[in-house]
């Protein structure tokens, strides 16, 4: 009862994100696909820690991770995650041009992310350190990678709706579509810092 | 240019696989020139290739089972024929071409027999038994579809150009990894399971949604049928368990193509982790087969012995159960790897629980037919044939279950003739009793019951003769997959496992009578009002074949049984005060081309063709963006042609008995009575 004597008498009509009851299934749906791309990081990463030690005589996670390096990435897709929240902000009020604005910050953020996570790898590759050397980085680059190859599908899906906002504007199918593509973004935020703390973290210790 | 492909891969090796070679090129060639010659290209792609018809889609990836439930059926005669001969001599087939003949079998009855077959009995009868017009995801549905026939594709493929994976149908490691099969083989068998998994992932996806948000008004869950039960609980299972098949294929695949570690021998692979991945994947796709089939035989059973189906709530929470407990078992497909004692004695006593709540249905379906006034029809006969298999094959389950006594049976015949006798009766009697349930509905006409009759005799006794035997033998110290042996007390029982095999093929060849007598006598079994059997659920509501969008107006439930409810209640056939338009999806072709996409796809990867490959992959997602971008997808069928449409067609005028009360049902309401049968 106390709670509910804290609502102001006058409520604000509650905030519709998606495309409305028409699309509702399709939503359900992405949901549903979230969680079994949820499943498909789960076993990857049930993978790296249980190959983490299998380094082959090769190098180890210590003399490969840079803190610094995944901090910058991190910081790259975290914000790119609240630019998208923006970007569902703009849509909300049905300003279509900021929607798109802060469409191309946020793919400009994600694709920051993913030349990093180049860089890394190729510094890796080239030092010795491939996915061939050792179990540990057979598991590592699948995982990572696995997550990185997310993301740059995420970026192509932002291009396709940037342009969808700018020819048809925020109709009802463009929101579903834009609200699906921020579960999946945000997902990829989630999944990240599991990488975070599950592979760098304790590979740095 | 070509990758590794040249001309060295058509095989002029051994007459054998020429022969099948020629067989598969034949029919093919055969299919071709029969729909040129009828005509028929241009129907086939407008009605039906490009349809996103939920009932067509089903309809087609049933066509796809049977074709290679022969395709199966002949590599299994294979090596039966094989092993009657080969006590002291090489037999007639040479290990290798043996080994991708067990190889192929395994993969086909599993991924291209048994999943399009329940996933068309998905598609034709879930979205009619919870009263929707299409399912959630009609195009998806499509693509599905096409991928599983793409999958299927590269296996017929691999026949004629290359050849198939050595590896048994779970490719075990290192055995399958680059360094002892360095050829196309475990590459084919890749290919097809990735790209027909994402196709059942998809349909996993699309059932979940279709029966959570697409029930009739007052279709709780606890009135849906049980077929849709078990669809819904297959489908999570499907979603949540294929993921991990992906993974583990795109793993090995890695470690083929690109030399990662994650399964050899040394430099840090770990080749248990792939038996722990596949098998997350695998237990759980045991009751994917198996829990539809448990569905087809509750409808079958209640139907064909004229009674509420005993039990309803039990056999609900029993397949809930299943589903949970079907990802707490994966570990007793490998007991003998080395896990501790305390680890395998859990997942042992995980795998007897799970006989539990299937003892529950196999109860609750007796006591269905205790007192009901039983028809027997071709499927009740599979139905009743299915329940006594179906113990003897658990019981050899849960013995297998104690990991002491499967150190002794593991990997010998016992273990064959085990899933066999589970998986035979278990799922693709089900099936059958399905087709034979549900013709009607997609046809518009019955299966002619006497060829069924027949088809249940050949096949069970067949069944019989086929695979005691190898339980004996599991237990004479035979292991599995043995091109020739030279023990002689074993040729006996191999000889009258052979002779059941034969049996069996008179067995699909009755199958095959049955659907050519029943359509050239079709005229005399038209099922005129949708209700032949006098059924229970809203599937026997819509005309047969159904209207486009099954229901004209979309029933009310107040019940389960909602179709026995209504015609108790007297408002079957009513008419309403007036129609509405109803908005149906378009045909696209676009699924056709994903499919052929993905087939194209695998085969380049398998032979290295890469720009091929490439070009595939751009394909694929320019299709995708260019769908998605679509925002006219759908059609509407105006009222008035549905009310012609509905002018035609005749109600049900049977009545379920209503002199005396249902049985299990109290006089005053609709609740089952306690105990009350």
């Amino acid at each position: 009862m106390a709670i509910a004597d804290t609502h102001p008498a006058h409520e604000e009509p509650a905030v519709h994100l998606g495309g409305g009851e028409e699309f509702e299934e399709r939503e359900f749906g992405f949901w549903l696909y979230l969680m079994t791309d949820a499943v498909i990081f789960a076993l990857l990463f049930a993978t790296y820690v249980v190959m983490s030690g299998n380094i082959a005589a090769g190098p180890d996670a210590k003399s490969l991770f840079s803190l610094p390096h995944t901090a910058g990435e991190t910081l790259l897709l975290l914000c790119s995650s609240i630019t998208f929240g923006f970007a569902t902000l703009a849509s909300l009020a049905g300003q279509s041009g900021r929607v798109i604005q802060w469409l191309i910050v946020t793919m400009l953020l994600g694709a920051g992310f993913v030349a990093m996570e180049i860089i890394e790898f190729a510094g890796m590759i080239s030092a010795g350190a491939g996915p061939g050397t050792s179990g540990f980085l057979s598991a590592f680059l699948t995982l990572v990678g696995t997550h990185g190859l997310h993301v740059s599908l995420g970026i192509v899906g932002i291009a396709v709706m940037a342009v969808q906002v700018s020819i048809k504007g925020l109709t009802n199918p463009v929101r579903s579509r834009l609200y699906r593509l921020g579960l999946f973004w945000h997902f990829l935020d989630i999944i990240w810092i599991g990488i975070f703390s599950v592979v760098y973290l304790p590979g740095v210790m | 240019m070509l990758g590794k492909l040249t001309i060295d891969a058509l095989p002029f090796y051994s007459w054998v696989a020429m022969a099948g070679a020629g067989v598969t090129v034949g029919g093919g060639l055969l299919v071709v020139a029969i729909i040129t010659y009828l005509g028929a290209w241009r129907y086939l792609w407008t009605e039906w290739l490009t349809s996103v018809d939920h009932k067509k889609i089903g309809i087609m990836y049933i066509v796809l089972a049977l074709v290679m439930l022969i395709r199966g059926f002949i590599d299994a005669i294979m090596m039966r024929a094989q092993q009657a001969f080969a006590l002291n001599s090489d037999g007639y087939l040479p290990p290798e071409h043996f080994e991708q003949i067990f190889t192929s079998h395994g993969t086909i009855m599993v991924f291209f027999m048994a999943m399009p077959f329940l996933t068309g009995l998905f598609n034709i009868v879930a979205p009619q038994q919870i009263g929707a017009r299409d399912v959630a995801f009609p195009f998806m549905n499509s693509i599905s579809l096409w991928l599983t026939a793409a999958g299927a594709g590269l296996v017929l493929v691999s026949l004629v150009i290359g050849k198939f994976s050595t590896a048994g149908w779970t490719g075990y490691p290192p055995y399958s990894g680059i360094e002892f099969n360095p050829g196309v083989g475990v590459d084919y068998w890749l290919w097809a399971l990735l790209v027909s998994g994402v196709g059942s992932t998809m349909t996993g996806i699309n059932f979940v949604v279709t029966i959570l948000k697409k029930r009739a008004p007052g279709m709780t869950l606890m009135r849906m049928p049980m077929f849709a039960w078990t669809t819904l609980v297959v489908s999570i299972l499907i979603a949540f368990s294929f993921p991990a098949l992906t993974v583990v294929a795109i793993q090995l695949g890695l470690d083929r193509y690109l030399g990662f570690h994650f399964f050899t021998n040394g430099d840090g692979g770990n080749m248990m982790n792939f038996a722990n991945l596949l098998w997350i994947w695998g237990h759980p796709e045991v009751y994917i087969l198996i829990l539809p089939a448990f569905g087809v035989y509750s409808e079958v059973v209640a139907t064909f012995s004229g009674k509420r189906l005993f039990g309803y709530d039990s056999l609900v929470y029993a397949t809930g159960c299943i589903g949970i407990l079907s990802f707490t078992v994966w570990l007793h497909h490998f007991f003998t790897m080395g896990s501790s004692a305390n680890v395998n004695a859990f997942f042992g006593i995980a795998t007897m629980i799970i006989a539990v709540p299937t003892g529950v249905k196999v109860f609750d379906w007796l006591f269905t037919m205790f007192r009901g006034r039983i028809v027997f029809h071709p499927s009740m006969y599979w139905t009743i044939g299915f329940i006594v298999t179906f113990v003897i094959g658990g019981v050899s389950g849960v013995l297998l279950a104690l990991p002491p006594a499967d150190y002794l049976m593991h990997n010998s015949t016992f273990l064959v003739a085990h899933f066999h006798n589970m998986l035979i009766p278990g799922a693709l009697f089900g099936y059958l009793a399905g087709m034979n349930y549900w013709f009607p509905k997609a046809f518009g006409f019955k299966l002619d019951e006497t060829w069924g009759i027949r088809a249940f005799w050949f096949w069970i006794i067949g069944f019989y003769l086929a695979f005691m035997p190898l339980y004996v033998l599991g237990f004479m110290g035979m292991v599995r997959r043995m091109e020739h042996y030279n023990v002689p007390e074993w040729q006996p029982y191999l000889v009258v496992a052979a002779i059941g095999a034969v049996f069996v093929l008179v067995g699909i060849f009755c199958i095959a009578m049955q659907l050519y007598v029943s359509v050239r006598d079709r005229a005399q079994a038209v099922d005129t009002t949708g209700d032949p059997w006098n059924g229970r659920t809203l599937e026997w509501a819509t005309s047969s074949p159904p209207a486009p969008y099954n229901f004209a107006i979309i029933p009310k439930v107040e019940d389960i049984d909602a179709f026995a409810d209504m015609k108790r209640r007297g408002v079957v056939g009513a008419k309403p005060e007036r129609y509405e338009d109803i908005t149906m999806p378009k045909n696209t072709a676009a699924g056709v081309f994903l499919g052929a996409g993905g087939f194209v796809l695998g085969f380049a990867m398998i032979w290295h063709i890469w720009w091929l490959a490439a070009l595939c992959l751009v394909a694929a997602v320019a299709i995708l963006i260019m769908r998605a971008s679509n925002d006219d997808d759908e059609f509407t069928i105006p009222a008035a042609e549905v009310e012609a449409i509905e002018s035609k067609r005749q109600h049900s005028t049977l009545k379920l008995p209503t002199d005396q009360p249902e049985p299990g049902v109290d006089p005053a309401g609709k609740q089952p009575m306690p105990g009350n049968i």
